[in-house]
């Protein structure tokens, strides 16, 4: 697999046909891979892919991409599925032309969780990674242990309903279908049985470990606004401390501006230190935008994003009558 | 706790549910005198966080209420605003906000029966599920 991108972008690069491709290369540490920018044909094989890519290489695509490559040349841009919903709802959103990038899907088989892998290894540093048919391997010193991947993948990845591209130019090997989201749902109907109160007491719960540290934001690939709700000072929406209301504002709020928007990626539970289940309100959000628009966000880029669309006769039975 | 009175904060659009508010007033109609009026350009004008914000600061209940569909003065500043309640509604809901706190209806300018029909409803949905606490800053639950 990883020959085939290789000489894939190596062609790509040699012919002109894009001037520069993002992906992921080896990185200092062995449970992260970085991304990195490739310009040349024999940059090409410091390209890797496997379940150390948790890293979104679309993020990068828009302004970054567009000061590097001269007017009208193309970014080429290696996607897992979630990367390539980033990079639809970027186009969708007008931070990219459609025509100015070419699209490399590359089969994902779920990322790690970093905390889940330590977690297993017992404290023990981790200083080489290998994986192979569905086993992953980690060795250090006094370490060397084997487990299966789906004990060490992010959470979602485990629910991930489009693990590859839908949309893209060339795709290496088979690009899979979506899949229904069974689990996502399964926790929201949970949730969803208990009392009012039980909810509140459940989100208290959730968001009072929030120490507000902003990676969550930080790291999203739809939280690109140039200066954040939370930063601003005139007016002060919410305060600077963890206040339990101020956080939990911070949270409806950020989950609204990503409603419609969220690609489902995980990287905000994978960046948060405090192991804060966040995905539980996006995926409620996100049923939401589906179910009452038909709108799944970033499958095609052709389609305006819901939130910033409209129909006359939409359903609007919670209004009072 | 017997004589607690709800404070309602009403998020009113300038052309049509304001007006609604005015022509109340001057054909003396009854309605509850839990309401505090906000003036908005238009219902497409509202921040759910100025909602959150109403909840946090000690607001009992908010209502939003805007031009009737296909009304609208920017012609389709409550479209967008629409769906963007139809989201935030079912979301305050599932984290534990109690539904009859945040309302949203469509008031025209010459509906001012109408206008004192929803305040009385929302005050009385109010007054049955009592002071708010979730949510509100510096509440010792
Ligand atoms: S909110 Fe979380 S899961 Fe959704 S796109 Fe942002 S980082 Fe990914
Ligand atoms: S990353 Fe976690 S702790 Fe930091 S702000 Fe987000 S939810 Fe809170
Ligand atoms: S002007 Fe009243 S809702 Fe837009």
């Amino acid at each position: 697999m990883i020959e085939e991108l290789r000489e894939k972008v190596k062609k790509l690069l040699a012919g002109g046909d894009v001037e520069l491709v993002i992906g992921w290369e080896k990185g200092s540490q062995p449970l992260s891979s970085t991304p990195v920018f490739i310009d040349s044909p024999e940059e090409a094989d410091r390209l890797v892919f496997d379940s150390t890519c948790g890293n979104n290489p679309a993020v990068y695509s828009t302004k970054d991409a567009r000061r590097l490559v001269k007017a009208g040349k193309k970014v080429g841009v290696v996607v897992k599925g979630c990367d390539a919903r980033s990079l639809s709802l970027y186009v969708a959103e007008k931070q990219v032309k459609r025509d100015n990038i070419v699209i490399i899907g590359v089969p994902c088989r779920g990322v790690l969780d970093s905390d889940k892998v330590e977690e297993l290894a017992g404290g023990r540093e981790v200083l080489e990674y290998s994986e192979q048919d569905g086993k992953i391997t980690v060795r250090g010193k006094d370490l060397d242990l084997t487990f299966d991947a789906k004990d060490v993948l992010s959470a979602s990845c485990l629910a991930c309903i489009y693990p590859d591209a839908k949309e893209y130019d060339i795709f290496i090997g088979e690009a899979r279908d979506g899949k229904p989201n069974k689990e996502q749902n399964a926790a929201i109907d949970e949730f969803e049985k208990l009392s009012s109160e039980e909810r509140w007491k459940r989100m208290e719960e959730i968001y009072s470990k929030c120490i507000r540290c902003y990676a969550c934001r930080n790291v999203c690939p739809s939280c690109y606004c140039n200066e954040c709700f939370v930063d601003q000072n005139d007016p002060q929406w919410i305060g600077k401390t963890p206040e339990i209301t101020d956080t939990m504002i911070f949270h409806i709020i950020r989950n609204l501006h990503v409603a419609g928007r969220c690609v489902e990626c995980g990287a905000c539970e994978r960046a948060c230190p405090m192991g804060l289940d966040l995905l539980l309100l996006n995926r409620k959000a996100a049923r939401e935008v589906e179910e009452r628009f038909g709108y799944v966000t970033g499958i095609d880029s052709g389609e305006k994003p819901a939130m910033a669309d409209f129909r006359e006769d939409e359903k609007q039975n919670f209004i009072m009558g | 706790m017997k004589d607690w009175q709800p404070k309602i904060l009403a998020i009113l659009c300038n052309w049509c549910s304001y007006a609604g508010a005015d022509l109340a007033g001057v054909s003396r109609i009854q309605y509850p005198p839990n309401i505090r009026v906000v003036r908005i350009p238009c219902s497409g004008r509202v921040d759910p966080l100025f909602i959150m914000k109403s909840l946090q600061s000690g607001f009992d209940g908010v209502l939003v209420s805007g031009c009737h569909p296909g009304d609208c003065h920017y012609l389709s500043g409550n479209y967008v605003a629409r769906r963007r309640f139809a989201i935030l509604k079912p979301l305050l809901e599932f984290i534990g906000i109690e539904p009859e706190r945040v309302q949203f209806s469509w008031i025209s300018a010459g509906e001012g029966e109408r206008f004192a029909e929803v305040m009385t409803k929302v005050t009385n949905d109010v007054k049955k599920i009592g002071p708010a606490k979730r949510l509100v800053k510096g509440v010792q639950k």
